[in-house]
C-alpha cells in the first residue's frame, strides 16, 4: 500500500511529460486537418528536424560557454522554432499546395513521400546514427518518504510540462483573440466562404503549417534534452502517435489535441509500467484503432456530415 | 486595372527577382542546419564542421530555377501523356505470348545476378498487382499491406518450423491465412473514410510487426526464423545431395551435372508464374461484376449505395483478395530468402509497394508491372547512389503527385465509342 500510491504518482508524471510532447505535435495535425482536411504525414519529421536544429545550436554555442542554462535552452528553442517554421512553410508550398484541390489520396501520398524524403534528407546531412545530446539540466525533483518509494522527476521532464502548459495557454489566447486566429477559425468552418469574405486563405494555410511546425519543434528540442539522444528516424513513430492523440481528442479541435495527447501519454506509460514495456506501442496503435472504430469523432470532436 | 491583370499572368522582372531571392533565403535556412553545420563527434563532445559550399550551391540552384520558372510556361512543364498504341485483339494474344516466351527464355542465357534481381522484381510485380486491387481498383488506401505479406511469410516459416511442412503444402495456406487476416481486420475498419482508413491500416501493419517482434517464443522475435527450405520441383530437390536418405535430387533424376544456377532459374520461373497468375486473376476480376462494383465504389460511394450495392461487401472482397496475393508473395519471399525476420516488414516496405502502384498509375496493370520492374532494377543499377536511394524515392513520390498524379501509364477506362 505504501508503495502503490507513490508509484502511481511517479507514472503519472512520466505519462504527463510524454503526453505533453504528444500534445504539442498533435496540435499541428489537428490544425492542418481542421483547415484543409489532410493528414500531414510529414509532421513527425518536422519534430525531428526541430530536435536537430536545437542540437546544432547547442553544439555551436558549446557546453562550456558560460552562458546561463536558461539562455542556452532559450536559444536552442528559438533557433529550432525559426528553422522548422521555414520548413513548415516550404513543405506546404512544395508538396501540398499544388495538390490541394486534387483527390485526398493524392495529397496523402505526396505527404508520405515528403516524410520519406525528410528522413533521408537528415540522414544524409547529419548521418543516420544516434547523436548524443549533452545534458544541460541534470538532477531531478525528489520527494516522498525517506524509507518508502521515492518519486523522481528529472528537471527536463518538469521543463517539458511547464513549457507545454505555457504554450497551450498562449496558443488558446492567440487563436481566440488575434486577427490571424480568428481567420484560421473561420477557415476551418468554411474555407470557401472565408475566402469570399476577404480572408487570404493561402496565408491562413501557411500560417497553420508554420505554427504547427513551431510547436512540434519545441517538443523536439525538449524531448531531445530529456532523452539525451536522437536520430533521423525518431519522427515517424512519434508522429503516428501524435496523430492518434489528435484523433482521440477529436481531430480539428485544439483543446481536443491537448487532452488527447495527455491521455495517450498517460495510457502508454501505464501500459509500459504495468503490462510490459514491449507492448506500449501496441497499446498506442490499438487505442487508435479502437477510437476510430467506436468514436471516430473523438472525445471533443464534432460529427462530420457527409455532403453529396 | 489592366496592369494588375497583366502582373497576375506574367510577373515582372522585379517581382521575379524578389521571388527568387526569397526562395534562395528560405533554401539557406532549410539547408544550413542539416548540411551546412555538420555535427561531428569529437571524443565526448559534439562539434560542428562547417560546410558552406553546399549551402551556397543549393541557394544558387534554387535562385536560378525560380528565375527560369516563368519562362517555362505551364504548358511546356506538363509531361506528355503517352497513349499506348492500341493493338488489335487478334494480335494482342500473339504479343502476350511473345512477351511470356521471352520472359521464360532469357534467364537461361543470363547471369546469376541478373536473374536474382529479376526474381525480386517479380515478387514486387506480384505485390504491386495485389495492392493495385485494393488501391487502384477499389480506391482504398491501404498503408499496412506489408502486414499481410508478413502473415504469408510467417505462415510458411512457422508451418515449416513447428510442423515440418514443405513449401508447396504451405503455399495455399499462406494465401488463405493472409486472406483471413485481411477479412478479419477489414471487417471493422472498412466503414472508415479514406484517410482514416489509411492510418488504421498503418496501425494494423505496425501491430502485426510488433507482435512478430515480441512473441519471441513462437516467432523467434527479432531474429526471426532461419534455414527455411527452398521449394522443390515436384518433389525433386534442387540440391547437391538429397537431404533425406534415399531421396533423388533434380540433377540426378534428369542426369544433369549439378549446377547451383538451376535453383536461381527455378525460383525466377516460379516468381514469374506467380506474378502472371496474379495478373491473370486480377485482370479477369476487374471484368467481372465484382470488379465493376469496385470501380463504381472508387468513383462515388454514395451513388453506389443509392444504386443498391453494399459498399461493405465490395470493399471487403477487394481487401481480402489483395491480402491473399500478398500472402502468396510472402510465402515465396520466405522460401527464396531462407530466413524471415520482422525487419523485412517495416512501414517503408508498404510505402515502396504503394509507390509502385502510384508510380505505375493506380488501376493500370501494365503501369504497375513497369513501375515494379523500374523500382527494383534501377536501384541495383545505380549502386553507387545507394545512400540517395530513399531520398530520391521520396522526391519522386512528391513530384509524381504534383505533376502526374495519374501515373506513368494511366489506366485506360473501358469505353465504347459509337461511330
Amino acid at each position: 500500500m505504501s508503495e502503490l500510491l507513490p508509484q502511481l504518482v511517479q507514472q503519472l508524471f512520466n505519462g504527463l511529460s510524454l503526453g505533453a510532447i504528444y500534445a504539442l505535435i498533435a496540435i499541428g495535425y489537428t490544425m492542418v486537418y481542421g483547415i484543409i482536411g489532410m493528414i500531414n504525414f510529414a509532421h513527425g519529421e518536422i519534430y525531428m528536424i526541430g530536435a536537430y536544429a536545437g542540437l546544432v545550436t547547442l553544439a555551436a554555442i558549446g557546453t562550456q560557454s558560460g552562458l546561463p542554462v536558461a539562455v542556452v535552452i532559450g536559444l536552442m528553442l528559438l533557433m529550432a522554432v525559426l528553422v522548422t517554421g521555414v520548413y513548415g512553410f516550404v513543405v506546404e508550398q512544395v508538396a501540398y499546395k499544388p495538390v490541394r484541390n486534387g483527390p485526398r489520396l493524392v495529397a496523402l501520398i505526396s505527404a508520405i513521400g515528403m516524410s520519406i524524403f525528410l528522413q533521408n534528407w537528415v540522414a544524409l546531412g547529419q548521418g543516420a546514427r544516434d547523436m548524443a545530446v549533452p545534458s544541460l539540466l541534470p538532477g531531478a525533483l525528489r520527494f516522498g518518504a525517506e524509507d518508502g518509494f521515492e518519486i523522481f522527476v528529472p528537471y527536463t521532464r518538469v521543463l517539458i510540462i511547464a513549457v507545454t502548459v505555457v504554450l497551450m495557454i498562449a496558443l488558446t489566447l492567440y487563436i481566440k483573440h488575434s486577427r490571424m486566429g480568428r481567420a484560421s477559425r473561420a477557415c476551418s468552418q468554411d474555407m470557401h466562404m472565408a475566402g469570399l469574405l476577404g480572408i487570404d486563405v493561402n496565408r491562413v494555410i501557411s500560417f497553420t503549417f508554420i505554427l504547427g511546425a513551431m510547436l512540434a519543434a519545441v517538443g523536439g528540442v525538449l524531448i531531445a534534452l530529456a532523452v539525451g539522444k536522437l536520430n533521423p528516424f525518431i519522427g515517424f513513430i512519434v508522429g503516428v502517435k501524435a496523430f492518434t492523440a489528435a484523433v482521440l481528442g477529436g481531430i480539428g479541435s485544439i483543446p481536443g489535441a491537448m487532452l488527447g495527447g495527455v491521455l495517450l501519454g498517460v495510457a502508454e506509460t501505464f501500459a509500459a509500467a504495468y503490462i510490459s514495456s514491449e507492448y506500449k506501442d501496441i497499446v498506442a496503435f490499438g487505442l487508435l484503432v479502437l477510437i476510430l472504430l467506436f468514436r471516430p469523432t473523438g472525445l471533443l470532436g464534432k460529427p462530420e456530415v457527409e455532403k453529396v | 486595372m489592366s496592369a494588375a491583370i497583366h502582373t497576375s499572368t506574367r510577373p515582372t522582372w522585379r517581382q521575379n527577382i524578389a521571388h527568387a531571392l526569397t526562395a534562395a533565403v528560405l533554401t539557406a535556412v532549410v539547408v544550413t542546419p542539416i548540411f551546412g553545420l555538420h555535427l561531428e563527434r569529437a571524443g565526448m563532445r559534439t562539434v560542428i564542421q562547417q560546410n558552406w559550399s553546399t549551402v551556397a550551391w543549393a541557394c544558387l540552384l534554387v535562385f536560378v530555377v525560380q528565375m527560369l520558372r516563368p519562362l517555362l510556361s505551364s504548358s511546356s512543364m506538363r509531361l506528355p501523356r503517352f497513349q499506348l498504341p492500341a493493338i488489335p485483339a487478334r494480335q494482342r494474344s500473339i504479343w502476350i505470348a511473345a512477351a511470356l516466351l521471352l520472359a521464360v527464355a532469357w534467364p537461361f542465357f543470363a547471369g546469376r545476378n541478373a536473374v536474382d534481381i529479376a526474381t525480386l522484381a517479380m515478387i514486387y510485380v506480384m505485390l504491386g498487382l495485389g495492392l493495385n486491387v485494393v488501391v487502384g481498383f477499389a480506391g482504398l488506401l491501404d498503408l499496412g499491406f506489408v502486414g499481410f505479406y508478413a502473415v504469408g511469410a510467417y505462415t510458411y516459416a512457422l508451418l515449416f518450423h513447428w510442423a515440418g511442412w514443405s513449401f508447396w503444402e504451405a503455399l495455399p495456406l499462406a494465401g488463405a491465412a493472409a486472406a483471413l487476416f485481411g477479412f478479419v481486420l477489414g471487417f471493422p475498419v472498412l466503414r472508415l473514410r479514406g484517410d482514416y482508413l489509411a492510418i488504421v491500416t498503418l496501425g494494423f501493419g505496425e501491430i502485426i510487426r510488433l507482435l512478430l517482434v515480441n512473441l519471441t517464443d513462437w516467432t523467434g522475435g527479432p531474429d526471426g526464423i532461419s534455414s527455411i527450405p527452398k521449394p522443390s520441383v515436384f518433389g525433386l530437390e534442387l540440391a547437391r545431395s538429397p537431404s533425406v536418405e534415399g531421396g533423388t535430387t533434380f540433377h540426378q533424376f534428369f542426369g544433369l551435372e549439378f549446377n547451383s544456377m538451376h535453383m536461381v532459374i527455378f525460383l525466377y520461373l516460379m516468381a514469374l508464374a506467380l506474378a502472371v497468375a496474379t495478373l491473370w486473376i486480377s485482370n479477369r476480376l476487374i471484368r467481372m461484376p465484382i470488379g465493376r462494383a469496385w470501380e463504381a465504389l472508387r468513383e462515388d460511394e454514395i451513388a453506389c449505395r443509392s444504386l443498391g450495392l453494399n459498399p461493405m461487401k465490395i470493399k471487403l472482397s477487394a481487401f481480402t483478395l489483395g491480402a491473399m496475393f500478398a500472402g502468396f508473395g510472402g510465402a515465396f519471399f520466405a522460401a527464396r530468402q531462407g530466413i524471415v525476420n520482422p525487419e523485412s516488414f517495416t512501414f517503408i516496405e508498404s510505402a515502396l509497394i504503394l509507390a509502385i502502384v502510384v508510380l505505375g498509375g493506380m488501376g493500370s496493370q501494365l503501369g504497375v508491372i513497369l513501375a515494379a520492374i523500374l523500382l527494383t532494377v534501377l536501384p541495383e543499377l545505380a549502386r553507387e547512389f545507394a545512400e540517395y536511394r530513399m531520398l530520391i524515392f521520396g522526391l519522386v513520390m512528391i513530384l509524381m503527385m504534383v505533376w502526374r498524379p495519374q501515373g506513368l501509364l494511366p489506366m485506360q477506362r473501358h469505353q465504347v465509342e459509337v461511330k
